[in-house]
């Protein structure tokens, strides 16, 4: 077997076994009633993935329901369904996208008829509009509410009067109603083996994250980005599978790296990598694919992003730890890259172009996204004054096609990168490059 | 003889009009040592900065007289417009004088603004205000009195002065006794609306967002008085409740507009903040306690906060349509203000279980076409008419 066969192969098993992963979840979530198990819906960013385990409770996550279904191309009906029921154009696209698949009789991504929940745990963190969402879904459903009221980190730090806020709200409303919804008593042992699985899994994807400094880079931190992030910033942080997961993407990437080889796209493997890019905000997934090819067919990789810290910023050093079960799940919760302040975003931003020899930023501006939008221009400012580096700026939106313009955003791209070149040339033109 | 309305609603108009904040500066350049602490809506403890001898300064945007220019190219075209008018009025210097800027906990696009000021104006101390969304004492109380108390630290450091319990005590007994009067006048309008116009009302609670706030009391007693001796015409207008104004401001012109259509609006959500305390809040005790009793239990309900119970969504408005006797509500929204319209088709819904109408538009600040606004508000004055005569 040669070398590029292994790789191959070895691509494969990641890939089929996190597919394997998000298909056993929908299956159980479809069949929740039958089996008698109860349903949390939650969202992403300050998931208690590791909390809701302990009562065998399923989690549901609107949010990659709203990706899934942008990805496949359900969104656009969705979203109009959603207006045509008086929610407002101008409101956050992953809501009404939601609120859309509910009054078409809710189904789910893959076909299937989702479960009502039994629980909406509203973990309220980095976004305002969580807040309002889980309102409207308690509007439709009628069902119990527990909200995760994760304070803001506007001075850029962690206060203890943060932690304890946060560890009371567990203590006193998140834990009782998982207990009264679920019949099952909370086991802080069995939340701190979840949590040691975390912390493993946490490891090796912050080894691969990080494989992105190597030139060329294995991995596209953004494209191939998103799907790295699936299990753990999900249903599956905390579990075997996602141990399992890391470990095989780890030594996968590992031989790519040990290879010299580029990531792998859509196309196959990268053509040389001959731009290197840090980018802000959340890709547009109902035309993932050809944003993707825009970057790859340029031989531009995403070397660092900030939407895969969404769901936490492990590569700062922060492990889920089983010595200090809720303070650690507070902490994480506080963590997350949106709950971090404007100059704490910049700051971060600024490192990986540093540290990961970007040689510019681009910002894709989400239209649905207040928390990740408001501020972006300033931030593009600030980063090209502090790096000396050129800075992008396109505009889509998450899951409304609507606003993905193709044409637009290529142009804006290409030119981007002729800049990039002439930065590199010392401000010198370069001749146009090869078709 | 007391001074007539016009005398008072002209000088609210100029304070309104002075986006150069002369009577801020001058109220700081009077005394040395003074601090003037600046905040956006909705809702900051003003106490605790009065306590600290500052004066708070309501930021409510650069409304329509104000020209963006360099505001804009902080903001994408899809973001509301009162943070981008914010920064002008910083960048163009108007703001200079002010010592520090809360910024409470609204919305996401104020939240980052918090940062975007503390980026750009690195002098200024400036601070997210948090606020709990969790009403248990022991659990939300306890995280914001903690909150309080690092405001109560802010303040001491700009001022380089200790403010104490005393302090904030007394100047919790001054904002009681504005917010009587401001819920007096409010009452005064829902009873006689003729009497005191829609646009009057605004100005003179605009007047309180940036005088000091015994002038602010005194000014709202002088026009009680002077609103009740008037002799105004009482037109046939319908009786509404305008929502969805809490954050960035409707133009003055907006609101006299729904007036000019045949509507009387007899309770409105604009500037919550001097009506957030629905009651006293004690003056005996711990004053910060009592700050956040009074916030957890009795203060008004918005978009921005949670509501724990689902029974009780929207019914702060339901309540505030049968206080004042109003025939319908109007959703007037900030474009792109997520809080408001995200809320609105859960309170629409509670409006329709109780059988109450009610019409919605989004506005900016700088809107100036009224034309269809007027138009529509006058379409719903007449059906309240036709529907109540039925
Ligand atoms: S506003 Fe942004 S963070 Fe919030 S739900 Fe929408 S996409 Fe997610
Ligand atoms: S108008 Fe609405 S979206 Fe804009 S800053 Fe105010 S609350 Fe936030």
């Amino acid at each position: 077997m040669n070398a590029a066969r292994t790789v191959e192969v070895a691509k494969d098993s990641s890939m089929l076994k996190q597919k394997e992963m998000i298909s056993g979840n929908y299956r159980k979530l479809e069949n929740a009633v039958a089996d008698g198990r109860k349903v949390a819906a939650t969202f992403v960013p300050g998931n208690l993935n590791e909390l809701i385990m302990c009562f065998d409770v399923v989690n549901n996550l609107p949010e990659i329901n709203a990706i899934q279904n942008g990805l496949r191309k359900k969104t656009g009906g969705y979203i109009m369904e959603a207006e045509k029921r008086g929610h407002s154009e101008d409101v956050c696209t992953y809501v009404k996208a939601d609120l859309g698949m509910i009054a078409k009789g809710n189904i789910g991504p893959d076909g299937q008829k989702l479960p009502d929940p039994d629980l909406l745990l509203l973990s309220y963190t980095g976004c305002f509009t969580f807040m309002k969402w889980f309102e409207l879904l308690r509007d439709q459903y009628k069902c119990e509410t527990a909200m995760l009221h994760v304070p803001y980190q506007g001075d850029g730090q962690i206060s203890k009067n943060m932690i304890s806020y946060v560890v009371k709200q567990m203590k006193e409303e998140v834990i009782p109603k998982l207990e009264r919804v679920s019949g099952v008593k909370f086991d802080i042992d069995r939340l701190r083996e979840n949590l040691a699985r975390s912390a493993k899994a946490e490891e090796d994807f912050v080894w691969v994250l990080e494989s992105a400094k190597a030139k060329p880079s294995p991995i596209d931190a953004y494209f191939g980005g998103v799907y790295y992030i699936g299990p753990i910033f999900t249903a599956f942080r905390g579990t075997q599978d996602a141990v399992e997961y890391y470990r095989l993407l780890r030594a996968e990437i590992a031989e790519r790296l040990a290879a010299g080889q580029g990531p792998v796209t859509p196309a196959g493997d990268m053509p040389a990598e001959r731009y290197r890019l840090v980018v802000e905000g959340p890709p547009n997934w109902t035309s993932f694919r050809d944003f993707w090819k825009m970057f790859y067919e340029e031989g531009a990789v995403v070397v660092a992003s900030t939407y895969t810290k969404v769901g936490g910023l492990y590569d700062q050093g922060f492990r889920h730890d089983p010595a200090k079960p809720l303070e650690s799940l507070a902490e994480y919760c506080l963590g997350c890259y949106t709950n971090r302040n404007l100059p704490a975003r910049i700051d971060l931003i600024e490192q990986y172009m540093e540290e990961y020899q970007a040689d510019g930023l681009l910002i894709n501006s989400i239209k649905s996204c207040n928390s990740f939008s408001a501020g972006q221009l300033l931030m593009l400012r600030e980063i090209e004054k502090r790096t000396g580096k050129p800075a992008a700026f396109i505009e889509s939106d998450l899951v409304d096609p609507r606003y993905f313009s193709p044409a637009n955003i290529k142009n804006r791209l290409e030119s981007y990168f002729q800049m990039v070149d002439q930065r590199r040339a010392g401000g010198k033109s370069v001749p146009a490059r090869a078709a | 003889m007391s001074t007539p309305t016009s005398e008072i609603i002209d000088r609210c108009q100029a304070l309104f009009d002075d986006l150069n904040f002369t009577y801020a500066r001058e109220w700081k350049a009077a005394v040395p040592g003074r601090v003037v602490v600046g905040y956006m809506p909705f809702y900051v403890p003003r106490e605790i900065i009065h306590a600290a001898g500052g004066l708070p300064l309501g930021v409510l945007g650069g409304g329509e007289q104000l020209e963006v220019i360099q505001g804009d190219a902080y903001y994408q075209s899809y973001i509301c417009r009162i943070p981008r008018s914010t920064i002008e009025l910083g960048v163009t210097n108007r703001l200079d004088f002010v010592d520090a800027m809360l910024f409470p906990s609204i919305c996401d696009v104020i939240r980052n603004l918090s940062g975007m000021w503390k980026i750009m104006f690195p002098k200024v101390k400036s601070r997210y205000f948090d606020v709990p969304q969790n009403f248990a004492d022991k659990v939300g109380g306890t995280f914001y009195i903690h909150e309080l108390n690092e405001l109560r630290a802010l303040l001491a450091e700009a001022t380089g002065r200790e403010v104490t319990d005393d302090a904030i005590r007394a100047s919790i007994a001054l904002f009681n006794e504005n917010r009587a009067l401001v819920r007096e006048v409010y009452a005064f309008r829902a009873r006689t609306p003729w009497k005191a116009p829609s646009a009057e009302v605004y100005l003179l609670m605009r007047a309180g967002m940036v005088l000091a706030v015994e002038e602010h009391s005194r000014m709202l007693r002088e026009y009680l008085v002077a609103a009740a001796a008037e002799d105004r015409p009482k037109r046939d207008n319908s009786r509404v409740v305008v929502t969805g104004a809490f954050c960035e401001q409707p133009p003055l012109n907006l609101i006299k507009s729904i007036e000019l259509s045949g509507c009387y609006i007899v309770d409105d959500d604009f500037m919550l903040v001097n009506r957030w305390e629905q009651s006293d809040v004690p003056t005996e005790g711990d004053p910060l306690a009592n700050l956040s009793n009074a916030y957890l239990h009795n203060s008004a309900s918005t978009s921005a906060k949670y509501e724990p119970d689902r029974a009780k969504k929207g019914l702060f408005l339901v309540e505030a349509v049968r206080r004042t006797h109003a025939e319908g509500v109007i959703f007037a929204t900030p474009s792109f203000c997520d809080p408001a319209l995200l809320d609105r088709p859960m309170q629409q819904r509670v409006l329709a279980e109780h059988g109450i109408p009610y019409i919605a538009f989004k506005y900016a600040e700088n809107s100036g076409q009224m034309q269809p606004i007027r138009e529509q508000a006058g379409t719903f004055a007449d059906s309240i008419k036709l529907w109540s005569a039925a």
